[in-house]
């Protein structure tokens, strides 16, 4: 077998898989914020005195932590508008569904690290006359969040990749972007191997800054 | 208002387990008490509805001018009026519960900031000078895990004291320590005594009580059995089940 590689045709494309990249990035950025946010509120809520708000957190993490992820983009930005007649743009269906997905992981992994602070944390600071929410904010969360940092990394980088689901959609994401090149060019061998390669680039030096933050963790511990 | 701490009629199950039955306790400002007992006589239990970090299923506890009811149709108190009523008790834990992201300056500072809103060089000097007050001015900077554990307890000694309570609680301060760091802690607690503080000391230092506690209560089941001046009960107990406990603490010398 003979294949004769050809990247001079994919180089010409470089303006594409660069802004193809940006996109990728962009959405990444996007659903890592927000789904912080929906999974602390829902990692919070699981934690509540109140029934109804830890039912409706359990159930919001395991609809979406349980369905599949292209499932959930097709239901956005098919089936919402159907059942709704509110019809998301494909980046909006985009970002909300993998900011509902996300922040299903993340709120495991916050719930989880709040509960891991002893305790006798948080008795010693009502016992000073904290608020709960305060004891919260000031003696566990600290605490609590350098537990989370490296499994929070982990699943953000599990994101980035995620984000290729969204060409489905046809967001102009750099998986997209290859599809496209690829079809153009019928190079999809180098294509997607440069694509590919891009992925790790990108995630090579996060998984370098997650063990890090492992070792310093362990040995602060 | 003659006395400081009034508690009555004070009952807490947990699930099916009476833990405490009918605790009638009162307290003379000043005063220390010892409260001693077999383990799981409800001693912690106690001190910590005290303190409201357990919530009593009914009767009443007074702490200074701060009054609750529990039980029979009275409401939980709100969160704000617990956190308010707690301020006003310090407590020591066994386990010290140091916040360990903080360092002993910080974790000395963190009421009185937190809880007061005192601006920070107010509180920087307070904390500095409850931290002499228990030998520790060479520590300000340190974080909790590079102290030993009698410097670990005499830390939440002074953090409590910073929110300047009416009223101290002791759970076992001397329980987890090596014994040769039992006595500095035994130090700061026998300071605080003479200085007019008033405290609820429970403790298996039967030695440390008689000498330092003006009052013995000894629980058992959740009742209290008997109680008096420290020398009478720990000298010459009336009830059977308080002798049998104390000899224990005799044959171990
Ligand atoms: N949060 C809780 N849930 C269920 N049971 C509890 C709880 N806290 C205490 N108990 C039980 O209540 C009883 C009294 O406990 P408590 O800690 O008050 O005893 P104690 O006198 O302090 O004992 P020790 O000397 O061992 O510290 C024990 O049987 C204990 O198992
Ligand atoms: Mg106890």
């Amino acid at each position: 077998m003979s294949y004769t590689w050809n990247f001079d045709i994919v180089w010409s494309y470089r303006w594409i898989f660069l802004t193809g990249t940006g996109v990728t990035i962009g959405i990444t950025i996007a659903v890592v914020l927000l789904g912080l946010i929906v999974g602390l509120i829902a990692g919070i809520a699981q934690l509540s005195r109140s029934p109804t708000l830890r039912w409706l957190s359990w159930a919001y993490i395991e609809m979406f932590r349980l369905t599949p992820l292209l499932v959930l983009l097709l239901w956005f930005y098919y089936a919402l508008p159907i059942l709704t007649g509110i019809k998301l743009d494909a980046i909006t269906a985009s970002i909300v569904t993998l900011t509902l997905y996300g922040g299903s992981f993340y709120a495991e992994v916050i719930r989880g690290g709040i509960v891991s602070i002893e305790p006798g944390q948080s008795e010693a600071g009502l016992a000073l006359g904290m608020t709960p929410a305060r004891v919260m904010r000031r003696i566990v969360l600290p605490q609590a969040i350098k537990r989370m940092i490296p499994p929070l990394m982990n699943q953000s980088i599990i994101q980035f990749k995620n984000t290729s689901l969204v060409s489905v959609l046809a967001v102009p994401d750099l998986l997209y972007q290859g599809q496209v090149a690829a079809m153009d060019t019928y190079r999809a061998l180098e294509v997607y191997t440069v694509i590919a390669a891009i992925y790790v680039v990108v995630l090579l030096p996060l998984t370098a800054i997650v063990k890090g933050a492992e070792k310093r963790l362990a040995q602060s511990n | 208002m003659s006395y400081k701490i009034e508690v009555s009629g004070l009952r807490k199950s947990f699930g099916a387990l009476a833990v405490l039955r009918d605790i009638n306790l009162k307290v003379e400002p000043g005063q220390v008490v010892a409260l001693i007992g077999p383990s799981g006589s409800g001693k912690s239990t106690l001190l910590r509805c005290l303190n409201l970090l357990v919530m009593p299923d009914g009767g009443r506890i007074r702490i200074g001018k701060d009054s609750f009811a529990f039980g029979d149709g009275s409401k939980l108190p709100a969160t704000r009026e617990q956190a308010r009523f707690r301020s006003n008790t310090g407590m020591v834990f066994q386990h010290f519960n140091l916040f360990p992201h903080m360092t002993v300056v910080q974790n000395v500072m963190e009421g009185p900031v937190s809880v007061k809103a005192l601006p920070k060089p107010q509180a920087e000097a307070l904390a500095g000078k409850l931290l002499a007050k228990v030998g520790l001015s060479d520590k300000v900077d340190v974080f909790p895990n590079k102290l030993s554990g009698g410097q670990k307890q005499r830390v939440a000694i002074a953090r409590a004291l910073a929110m300047e309570p009416e009223v101290m609680l002791f759970d076992e301060a001397t329980s987890a320590l090596d014994p040769e760091l039992v006595g500095e802690v035994l130090g700061v607690m026998r300071d605080l005594a003479a200085e007019g503080m008033t405290m609820i000391i429970v403790t298996h230092e039967i030695g440390f009580a008689r000498e330092v506690a003006d009052r013995v209560v000894f629980m058992r089941d959740g009742v209290i059995v008997e109680e008096g001046p420290a020398r009478e009960i720990i000298g010459q107990p009336k009830q059977e089940a308080t002798r049998i406990f104390l000899s224990h603490f005799h044959n171990r010398g």
